[in-house]
Parts: C-alpha cells; sequence; structure tokens
C-alpha cells in the first residue's frame, strides 16, 4: 500500500463523510444509498425528486472526476450470472436489513446505533466468508 | 429547485469521494474482504475518514443531531431501533451478494457511467431485489 493510496483512501472518505453530513444537516435524510436508491421505486410514499437528484450527483461523478483529469479504476472479474445472483441479494439483503455499507457503515455507526454496528460486522464476516469460499475454497 | 441542487450537491460529492478512493473497483474491494488472501486495507482507511468526518460534524452540530434525531423519520440506522430478525438476515445476505460481487450499492451506481456490462446487470439485478422486497413488504 503506497503512501498515495493512504491519502486517497483517507480523502476519499473524508469526502463521503462530508456529503452525509451536507444530506443529514441540510435536508434531515440519512445517506443510505441502497435505502435513497429503492425509494425510487413504486409503491412512492414521499416524494422522490431529491432521490433522483442526490442518484444524478452519483452518477456524474465519475465523470466529472476523469474531466477533472483524475482516472477511474473499474476492474470487474466475475461472471455476469455470478453478477445477477449477487445483485438480487445485495437489492433484497440492503432492503430487508435497511441499510447497507453506506447507511449502516458509515451514518449509522456515526451516530453510535447498537443496531448498525451489528449489521456491519454482519456483512463484512459474510462479505468475508464468501470471498474466502470463492477463492481458497473450503 | 434550490434544494434539488443541494441534493444533487452531496450525490456528487458522496460519489466523489468512492471513486478518488478506488471504492468503484471491485477487484479493490475484494482485497479488502479476502483476509485470507493479500490483504489490501484500503477499505477501512475510507471508512476511518468518513466516519471521522461525520463524526466531527455531528460533534459541532450535536444539538442539531438531536432534533433530528428526535423527530427521526428514517429510523433504519437510528440508536433507537431495536435489532431483529430482519437486521441479522438481511445484513447477511447482503453481505454474501457483495462477497460475491464487489459491489455494494454505492459503487455500483457510480460505476454505471464507464460502460460495463458488468455494472448493468449487477445494477438491473439490485434494483429487482428492491423490487421485490417492495412488493412482499407492502406495509413496511
Amino acid at each position: 500500500m503506497t503512501y498515495l493510496t493512504v491519502l486517497s483512501a483517507l480523502g476519499g472518505g473524508a469526502l463521503i463523510g462530508l456529503a452525509s453530513a451536507w444530506l443529514l444537516f441540510f435536508h434531515n435524510r440519512t445517506a443510505g444509498i441502497s435505502g435513497i436508491a429503492a425509494g425510487i421505486l413504486p409503491p412512492w410514499h414521499q416524494d422522490i425528486g431529491w432521490r433522483l437528484w442526490f442518484l444524478a450527483g452519483l452518477v456524474f461523478s465519475a465523470p466529472l472526476w476523469k474531466l477533472l483529469g483524475g482516472s477511474v479504476q473499474i476492474r470487474i472479474d466475475t461472471p455476469l450470472i455470478v453478477l445477477a445472483i449477487a445483485g438480487l441479494l445485495v437489492g433484497y439483503g440492503t432492503r430487508l436489513g435497511g441499510g447497507c455499507t453506506s447507511g449502516h457503515g458509515i451514518c449509522g455507526n456515526a451516530r453510535l446505533s447498537l443496531r448498525s454496528l451489528v449489521a456491519t460486522l454482519l456483512f463484512m464476516t459474510t462479505a468475508g466468508i464468501t470471498v474466502f469460499i470463492v477463492r481458497h475454497g473450503f | 429547485m434550490k434544494s434539488n441542487f443541494s441534493t444533487f450537491i452531496s450525490g456528487l460529492l458522496f460519489g466523489l469521494g468512492l471513486v478518488m478512493a478506488q471504492m468503484t473497483d471491485p477487484l479493490k474491494v475484494l482485497g479488502f474482504l479476502d483476509v485470507a488472501g493479500n490483504w489490501d486495507p484500503t477499505l477501512a482507511l475510507v471508512m476511518v475518514g468518513a466516519l471521522l468526518t461525520l463524526g466531527i460534524f455531528q460533534w459541532f452540530m450535536r444539538k442539531r443531531l438531536k432534533q433530528i434525531q428526535d423527530t427521526d423519520r428514517d429510523l433504519l440506522v437510528s440508536p433507537k431501533a431495536k435489532i431483529d430478525v430482519k437486521l441479522i438476515a438481511g445484513s447477511a445476505v447482503f453481505g454474501i451478494g457483495w462477497g460475491l460481487s464487489g459491489f455494494c450499492p454505492g459503487p455500483a451506481l457510480v460505476s454505471l457511467t464507464s460502460g460495463f456490462a458488468g455494472s448493468y446487470v449487477f445494477v438491473g439485478a439490485m434494483f429487482t431485489g428492491f423490487f421485490v422486497f417492495n412488493r412482499l413488504h407492502r406495509d413496511r
């Protein structure tokens, strides 16, 4: 791990924290990506405008980063069928659990929510076990 | 309109953070989850950076935070909400999907503009998962 990686990781994290604080204190909203994204689907209980704008900003970030001269590295070596299964599990699981890496992992933990700590430890553990099985077998 | 632009900026900053920290790269994320391999601690540092920053803002705004928490519309990550079977099962299932792909919702959405078939398939399946949940748990 290089010095630059450490800086970009901490700096990127700080930006994520800033974005979450922004949404929390200007809009009274939790920056949980799974919740924001799922909220644009029916049934529509509440307004979806702010969700669409937040997601638009999120999606636009990669082209903007490239425009600023940065590089976006994306390496996917998982077969499409596995990605399809994984996407279903992530979509369903994050809604059932009420949050993902952002909602529980960052926002909930920053609020010292025990619920979010339990969720975070759990999804990190099952993710770790899954990777172990896929990469190293039993 | 002003409010919409503000949430756009929040999403933009969030995405820039993910891109800068290389969290949009599934192989990098899998490198963090693979503790038995050549472990890559980057994701842990990203979490530290995010938690410290948000934590500092929350400390300075602690009175306002308490107001927000007292009238919280979103109890899912609240310290007041209970730990139940849904939380346990959902988080466990999410982790399996995350471990299979190296994608969680934020990075997957940010990766959309890079044109990889894998991104489209994952995000399409993820929204299908959201949809199935909404249909099965209408009351929630």
